[in-house]
């Protein structure tokens, strides 16, 4: 009678149906590699601490990318570097879970350390195993930042030169110099000592995980024969001798028994909520749902242009139109272009409805209506006028414009009407109210329009929901810029 | 009075085995081996070699195999 003491562990899968192929009962890793060995100890500890249900292992991009496979816990596969961002999001949504980050050198250290840092300074309540092997094994064995200097790699020929490629990145002491973290422990998968030194660690870094002690970092120094072109003595022979060197294991920093359990807010989910919180005030349209203008007009997309100095109120102009429209159950985009400049510079954004679905939020030629609140947005966007086209001005900035027969063109002096009611900030209120003379044909048919200033009325309201004082100055702006245009016809 | 130990076992499943020698060189009584034969994916196989297992789980923690290598107690 035999009783197994030592064998397969329940945190892996019993058959590796996942992976593709003939072969359902090892790992793809090479001969020797060091993924095997972590991978046996976090299945291992999964399993002892029956922790499996709630765990989110993160499958990193790299070697390790398929734990799917193997491992009979949550998991996720993430983008490149990504693996702390998507854990905090995790953590965060679900509380209950305990979030295991396995990343390797290439993808926590290069393209993901800004990720990993802001996660560790933030004491997200995750558990990263980082695993060094001082390449990129994935791709055949190149430089990575963890590379030892005068190592030989494929990029690096002639061995990596501190001078110009810099010194090996050390991710446990920085991690140990920040204060959120609360557990930072670089172990080796080489010798049975060391292995039994890295179960240890990983053990305690999955427990602060289950007391929500925050942030713990492991790394593992690994060994990748294959592509250091090594034996797995000689491998575990460089990371002794070598890599030690430079990196030294023993534990970095343990606060976790000082800290105290940490919850973070929980972050509010439901729709209507989240609706509640953004738009507070938000106004319900006075059409039904099932209001649709019949205009033959609106049967095409109707693409918009809103162009001023930053701080004219360009994008409020063009939201208040997208919400009159929005009222009017049409299909809305409004697309802001800041420039790099906010006050001074130009801005301008694009507004397109439709009765069917938008195809591109971007208006940059065939517009429809352009409204053009400075000369250089007028030099600009003038060109891009569709013909028949609709352009409405600030005559009191810009020149009469030349332009073709075939355009129908309005010009108001909004600013100065803006100014005789004590406030510049209001022309783009006195644009609209003119945009809702010129346009009434565009927006209305039959007995719409009794109320179709009520709906303009309401997109001011909704626009400026959350600066009430100054919704009745816009709306007495709105009234004066369609009378001043009214004389114009 | 006799003293009873324990005696252990050392099983390897043939075609999971990479042949990466990490099991040779953990075991403390260089009980394992690599053989000449190949496994039916063209790896090479550790073996059993001498029946002194202590049962210290060495090779068991060093193989980067699942279920390659396995330790069992006779009871």
């Amino acid at each position: 009678m035999e009783k197994l003491k030592f064998g397969k562990s329940s945190g892996f899968f019993d058959t590796f149906e996942r992976r593709p192929g003939a072969i359902k009962k090892n790992m793809h890793y090479c001969p020797g590699c060091g993924h095997g060995i972590l991978h046996k100890l976090l299945a291992e500890a999964l399993e002892e601490m029956d922790i499996q249900d709630q765990t989110v292992l993160i499958a990193p991009v790299g070697c390790s990318v398929f734990t799917y496979y193997y491992f009979d816990c949550g998991g996720i596969s993430v983008p490149h570097g990504r693996a702390p961002a998507v854990g905090s999001g995790i953590a965060r949504a679900n509380p209950d879970s305990f979030v295991i980050s396995y990343q390797g050198d290439g993808d926590l250290g290069a393209i993901g350390f800004n990720n990993f840092i802001q996660a560790a300074n933030r004491g997200e309540n995750m558990t990263v195993l980082f695993v060094n092997n001082a390449i990129y094994g994935m791709t055949g064995g190149q430089m990575a930042p963890t590379t030892l200097p005068g190592q030989k790699t494929m990029t690096s020929p002639q061995g990596r030169d501190p001078l110009t490629e810099g010194y090996p990145l050390k991710v446990c002491e920085t991690v140990a110099a920040l204060d959120s973290p609360v557990y930072v422990e670089r172990c080796a998968l080489t010798s049975y000592k060391n292995i039994m030194q890295a179960k240890k660690a990983l053990r305690k870094g999955l427990e602060n995980l289950k007391n929500r002690k925050g942030f713990s970092l492991i790394e593992f120094l690994s060994g990748c024969p294959i592509n250091l072109k090594m034996t797995t003595d000689e491998a575990d022979h460089f990371i002794e001798e070598r890599m030690m060197k430079y990196f030294p294991i023993g534990k970095f920093k343990d606060i976790a028994d000082d800290r105290p359990a940490i919850s973070k807010h929980l972050g509010i989910f439901e729709p209507a909520a989240v609706k509640r919180i953004l738009y507070p005030n938000r106004q319900s349209s006075s059409k039904s749902k099932d209001f649709r203008n019949k205009s033959e007009i609106f049967t095409k997309e109707r693409r918009i242009k809103c162009a001023g100095f930053g701080g004219q109120g360009i994008l409020s102009l063009g939201m208040m139109i997208a919400n009159m429209a929005r009222l009017r159950n049409f299909n809305v985009t409004w697309l802001p272009s800041y420039g790099p400049e906010m006050r001074g510079g130009t801005a301008n954004c694009s507004v397109v409805l439709s009765r069917d679905d938008v195809g591109s939020p971007i208006v940059d030629k065939d517009t429809n209506l352009l409204i053009a609140m400075n000369q250089p947005s007028m030099d600009k966007f003038l060109p891009e006028l569709k013909k028949n086209g609709v352009l409405l001005y600030d005559s009191s900035s810009i020149e009469v414009p030349n332009c073709s027969e075939d355009k129908k063109v309005f010009g108001i002096n909004a600013a100065e009407i803006a100014e005789d009611l004590g406030d510049h900030r209001v022309a783009n209120s006195v644009i609209l109210g003119a945009l809702s003379f010129i346009l009434r044909d565009y927006f209305l048919e039959g007995d719409d329009k009794a109320d179709f200033d009520k709906t303009f009325e309401e997109a001011i309201i909704d626009c400026f929901a959350n600066k009430k004082g100054i919704v009745d100055l816009n709306l007495k702006a709105f009234y004066k810029g369609k009378a001043a245009v009214e004389t114009c016809f | 009075m006799t003293v009873k130990s324990k005696k252990f076992t050392v099983k390897i499943i043939a075609d999971e085995c990479k042949g990466c020698n990490r099991c040779v060189k953990a075991c403390p009584k260089n009980i394992l081996a690599l053989g000449n034969d190949l496994n039916r994916f063209g790896f090479p196989y550790v073996k059993l070699v001498k029946d002194e297992c202590i049962g210290c789980g060495a090779c068991y923690y060093s193989c980067p195999e699942p279920s390659a290598l396995a330790v069992y107690e006779e009871v």
